[in-house]
């Protein structure tokens, strides 16, 4: 079935056992994002030692795509440099842009990967970047203020 | 003719196709838009090819055709609302969230002496069941003008809650929109008190009818309301094309809001007059061809007949909600019962996302929406941030309910699995 390559394993497992989720006490920035057409919301908290991501605490509600996504990123993206993880969040979007013909590439994506199938799902682009483009929003937030 | 469903949906030509690798359309979300039969894709497209014309313009012909027809669809929609004061109370918008926009800027451009001025004092009384666009134009016309925004809440039933009726509507209340049917919960207000207690403040009875006109006989002079809004799209007919039923007396005093062609008596440089309605709220050469097809759209319901209609969508949302009660961990969002009640339903199945619960359902042909529906305030107030929505309609039957019906325990073993 279709819907297999939607839902793969490794989404589902993080979607009943998200990682990183609860906020971090202090945070470099923080930073609330909404998927004002179905209601998904997450609070991303980002902490910064140099250029260095040295935490990323989440917390949210949402469906299984949305959520499983912010949490493989934030086990992906916590230790990576901002220049490291400005390329995979790059690869991400491209792969998320690419209606089901890129296959992703494995090896910046690591479980990440997982989301290509989503990519055939026009409805579901929105809940699988949620996370990912709050990264964004508190990484420029957290590095404005330094 | 006894109703027929199956016979029903041989006038639509969508469901001579199918959808995910073969599988049966089966289309539950009536409430976001409506199905068209033939006769309006036909009206509608029969317009562009022997009639098409700009309306009340143009020294020809077709000119007069146009507008013979424009000015027909007019009568049907002041036919099937029963209008008192006939067709001149029709106002042709884009859709319902144009008209009660219309309405709200509207009375914001009132001046002082207008019985529909606003100031700080006065007060407009939503619900907190409203959807978007019965919310957001009053609360914003409110931050225009310094009115108060008030609102009935809603019971944990997902009921109106009038207990506080006088306290609610108030002697400074000026206006009272409400939903006429919940587009989440399904629940259909109790008008009478509201209307009575409305009127008594002097304030006027905006219906947000999206939801109710398409699926019910409404009679604007029965329920004494003053104000009335619905789509055509959800009606059958075409999208770009709603409708604004307002009380003559009380169009003539509305201020217009879009200013242009077709809207004035005369115009100078430095100032103009205004056209009786409802040109006075027609500004710009309207959507005609949809209107057209909008009146087709009500000529179809109406030969069926709106109370057969409602009829058949209380008898299937009966069926449709025993089957849920059969389903273990699933939650009915609104009435349990079919008590002034339509074929909205809107439930959570435990542990499954709505949006994962629709995406398994449309592997299965099952068309569902999910989210908030458009009325977040409503989502929060009931602590439900998302839900699942079935909407029913005349061209479904039972076997559309079993579909659904199996489709949430297919769900809930597809992402049982782990």
């Amino acid at each position: 079935m279709q819907l297999d390559s939607l839902y793969q394993e490794v989404i589902l497992d993080h979607y009943k056992h998200p990682q990183h989720k609860g906020l971090s006490p202090t945070f470099s920035a923080q930073v609330s994002h909404v998927n004002a057409s179905c209601g998904d919301e997450i609070i991303l908290n980002i902490n910064l030692e140099g250029d260095l991501i040295s935490e990323l605490t989440w917390d949210g509600q949402g469906c299984s795509i949305s959520q499983a996504s912010v949490s493989i990123m934030t086990d992906l993206l916590t230790g990576k440099t901002l220049d490291q993880a400005a390329i995979i969040l790059k690869s991400f979007s491209d792969l998320m842009a690419s209606k089901g013909t890129s296959p992703g590439d494995e090896l910046v994506l690591e479980d990440a990967i997982a989301f290509a199938g989503v990519s055939k799902f026009p409805g579901r682009i929105k809940c699988s970047l949620l996370g990912w483009m709050a990264f964004k929003d508190a990484a420029i937030q957290a590095q404005s203020k330094k | 003719m006894s109703f027929s469903p199956a016979l029903i949906r041989q006038d639509f030509p969508i469901f001579e196709r199918t959808v995910r690798e073969g599988k049966k359309l089966v289309y539950l979300d009536s409430g976001a838009t409506s199905q068209k039969p033939h006769s309006v894709i036909e009206a509608e497209s029969g317009f562009y090819k022997l009639h098409n014309a700009a309306v009340h313009r143009g020294a020809h012909q077709l000119a007069e055709e146009a507008t013979d027809a424009y000015e027909n669809a007019r009568l049907i929609v002041a036919n099937f609302l029963n209008a008192p004061g006939g067709s001149d109370e029709i106002i042709f918008t884009k859709n319902a969230t144009e008209s009660l926009n219309l309405l709200a800027y509207s009375m914001g451009n009132a001046k002082n002496t207008n019985r529909f001025a606003l100031k700080t004092g006065d007060r407009i009384v939503v619900s907190e069941m409203e959807h978007h666009a019965n919310l957001i134009p009053w609360q914003q016309l409110c931050a225009r003008t310094g009115a108060e925004l008030a609102w009935f809440s809603v019971t944990p039933e997902g009921r109106l809650d009038l207990s506080a009726i006088d306290s609610v509507i108030t002697a400074n209340t000026k206006v009272v929109a409400l939903t006429h049917q919940s587009n989440v919960l399904g629940t259909i207000i109790p008008l009478e008190a509201i209307v009575a207690r409305a009127h008594a403040v002097g304030a006027v009875v905006v219906l947000d009818a999206c939801q109710s006109v398409p699926h019910m006989p409404v009679d604007v002079a029965a329920l004494d309301i003053d104000f009335l809004s619905f789509s055509g799209h959800k009606t059958l007919g075409p999208t770009g094309i709603g409708v604004l039923w307002g009380r003559k007396n009380l169009l003539d005093e509305l201020p217009p809001f879009l200013y242009g062609g077709s809207m004035i008596e005369y115009v100078t440089m430095t100032d103009a007059t205004w056209a009786p309605a409802p040109a006075k709220f027609e500004a710009g050469v309207p959507n005609m061809a949809q209107a057209v097809g909008l009146g087709a759209a009500l000529n179809y319901l109406s030969k069926i007949g709106m109370e057969n209609i409602h009829t058949h969508e209380l008898a299937l949302t009966g069926y449709l909600l025993e089957g849920m009660r059969g389903i273990a961990d699933l939650k009915l969002v609104g009435p349990t019962d079919t008590h002034s009640r339509g074929g909205a339903i809107s439930f959570m199945v435990q542990d499954i996302h709505p949006h994962d619960l629709g995406q398994y359902l449309d592997s299965q042909g099952v068309a569902v929406r999910t989210g908030h529906h458009c009325a977040w305030p409503l989502a929060k107030a009931l602590n439900v941030p998302a839900s699942t929505r079935a909407s029913l309609y005349l061209y479904n039957d039972e076997s559309d309910c079993d579909a659904l019906l199996d489709g949430i325990v297919g769900a809930k073993k597809y992402f049982g699995r782990l």
